[in-house]
């Protein structure tokens, strides 16, 4: 099929399977120009908000953390935030810190898992992780290592590893001993000392060149001295600043024609970037000196808008993560009480917080029953979808001279930037020459 | 590593059929409690890998998404040949179980016997029931494999 006379080039995903939907990209060119860039990646939870009404509100943070096999911690925390603002209920310092310590365990394994066995292979050359740990067992080995200190660290304030059960609104169900959060110090310390080692390896991997004038978008909390993950105000590079409550008034998602999946822009504006290129660009003059001078030393240390060097940033976010657990482990004290109630009431309750991949959203209202009567969940990759398409837009309108297969891996290495919830589905575009 | 058989069942509780791995790893820590170890991975394979190094003798059991009958049962010996990545549901964004025995072989981590049961599921949306087709197939696995491993 022709363009108006002009032969076409089309890349296009294969349908990808998915159990609750289907993924897809398109992206088509015509005589030396982008013509448009379709995305479909990521089915936005509207079957959980479904399941989530009617539920007690006590169980939002189990059934949302069912959403995403990758990062259950953050939708607890969200949850669990949007919860306690319906109630009026404010959690004391140490049911903060561990609320603190916990996500921090939570991207430790989420960035190590993306940084070594999804994305660190494009820039290698490799089709797999598991092909790289054939060529390179001594890098992936460090890299589940140090996935498997932030899975202790879950389970040692969480209860479990993979789906903790020990959070709940208000708090926990049990505050950790100090002697059960000593036992993972050690296996915390040896993974930051290799954790130095991962930010100094992605910093000399090789970048495609890309630079884009983003919209920033991340949390920034109330204590100057504090790195975006648990709490905060949302904030942009273009001025919004807003408190959770404000997500809607400040952030629109929008129908297109040739998607299910909603686009997010700034209301009024346009597209932007949430995840750990903006919370860095935001907010670095908040990470722990360790961090700064890894960051320095990386060549980012006065930020990046190159989405390659995304995997030098979540490098560094893994680092801070471990230093910033190590400082809240060693100033832990046991909270008075493990969780804080309140009464049920009717009213709505906002939670933001910063998932691995970025701002995580929830909304719900709640009835004097104590029942959930609607769940509003807007997940980072839902609100990345635009700008992937843009960013895809303007790397493949510079790279048209690239070979199909070339271009297509660049493509999916692109979209791996984001680190979105089909990450893991290697290959899942296809080119189609329709004519040169 | 140990010589106690290991039982891991994969599986999402949350998503209909998906849970069949858990379904199988439930029944048989009540039918042989103490002669296999048995874990739950809910959504994490990649901790698979690390469990594959934990005993000489490791099964796991999980969904599969063939497009065949709902509730057939599939053994698979994987210990020599890679497993077809095409078996399983796709996931979140996490790492298929295929591609997680595929990372454990190239680190060298694989037991000596790796054997996977897949049960093929109806129905995978969030809040769906387990399938009758997929609980009885969990009862009939978990049975099966506790005469194998612990005879």
């Amino acid at each position: 099929m022709s363009q108006r006379g002009r032969p076409t080039r089309t890349i296009r995903t294969e349908a990808l399977a998915r159990v609750e939907g289907e993924g897809a990209m398109r992206v088509r060119v015509a005589g030396g120009e982008v013509l448009d860039v379709q995305l479909q990646i990521y089915e936005p939870p509207r079957l959980f908000e479904g399941l989530l009404r009617g539920r007690a509100l006590g169980e939002a943070p189990d059934i949302t953390a069912r959403i995403c096999g990758i990062c259950p911690v953050a939708y607890q925390m969200s949850a669990c935030e949007a919860m306690e603002d319906a109630l009026g209920i404010e959690l004391d310092e140490p049911l903060r810190a561990l609320r603190r310590l916990i996500y921090c365990g939570e991207w430790i394994e989420s960035h190590c898992l993306h940084l070594y066995l999804l994305h660190a292979p494009d820039f290698l050359g490799y089709e797999s992780g598991f092909e790289m740990a054939r060529e390179h067992g001594e890098v992936v080995e460090r890299g589940l290592r140090t996935k498997k200190a932030g899975n202790r660290l879950i389970a040692a304030v969480g209860g479990r590893e993979v789906h903790p059960v020990n959070v709940r609104v208000g708090g926990f169900y049990r505050a950790p001993r100090p002697a059960e959060l000593a036992g993972v110090r050690d296996q915390l310390e040896r993974a930051r000392e290799e954790a130095l080692e991962t930010v100094r390896w992605t910093a000399s991997l090789d970048f495609p060149e890309l630079e884009r004038d983003y919209e920033f978008v991340s949390l920034r909390p109330e204590d100057p001295s504090e790195y975006p993950i648990d709490r905060g105000r949302i904030v942009s590079s273009l001025g919004v600043d807003v408190e959770p409550a404000g997500f809607d008034q400040t952030f629109e998602e929008l129908q297109v024609e040739h998607s299910t999946a909603l686009h997010s822009v700034v209301r009024g504006r346009g597209s932007y970037l949430t995840g750990p290129m903006a919370r860095f660009n935001l907010n670095r003059g908040r990470l722990s000196p360790l961090a700064a001078e890894a960051a320095g030393a990386a060549g980012i240390g006065e930020g990046t808008a190159n989405p390659f060097r995304s995997i030098v940033v979540r490098a560094v976010e893994i680092l801070y993560a471990l230093d910033e657990a190590l400082r809240l482990i060693d100033s832990y004290e046991p909270p008075a009480r493990p969780f804080l109630e309140a009464e049920p009431r009717h009213a709505v309750g906002h939670g933001a917080t910063e998932a691995p991949r970025g701002l995580l959203y929830h909304r719900y209202e709640v009835t004097g029953d104590g029942e959930i009567a609607s769940a509003r969940i807007v997940p980072p990759t839902s609100q990345n979808q635009r700008t992937i398409e843009e960013d895809l837009h303007e790397f493949v309108s510079a790279h048209l001279g690239l070979p199909d297969e070339e271009l297509t891996l660049r493509c999916e290495q692109a979209i791996r930037n984001f680190d979105p919830c089909i990450s893991c589905a290697t290959h899942f575009l296809r080119l189609e020459v329709e004519g040169r | 590593m140990s010589s106690v058989p290991l039982l891991a069942g994969i599986g999402n509780r949350m998503r209909g059929d998906d849970c069949a791995g858990l379904l199988v790893a439930d029944r048989v820590r009540e039918i042989a409690a103490g002669s296999i170890e048995v874990r739950d991975l809910e959504g994490e394979p990649v901790d698979l890998v690390e469990a594959l190094g934990c005993s000489e003798v490791v099964v796991v059991a999980d969904a599969t998404s063939r497009g065949v009958e709902p509730g057939t049962v599939l053994r698979l010996d994987v210990t020599e040949a890679p497993l077809d990545p095409g078996i399983s549901p796709p996931s979140t964004h996490a790492l298929g179980l295929a591609e997680s025995i595929e990372l454990a072989r190239g680190l060298g981590r694989l037991p000596a016997s790796l054997v996977v049961w897949g049960i093929e599921g109806r129905d995978f949306a969030p809040g769906a029931p387990v399938s009758e087709e997929v609980a009885r197939a969990a009862e009939q696995v978990a049975r099966a494999l506790v005469e194998e491993l612990a005879p």
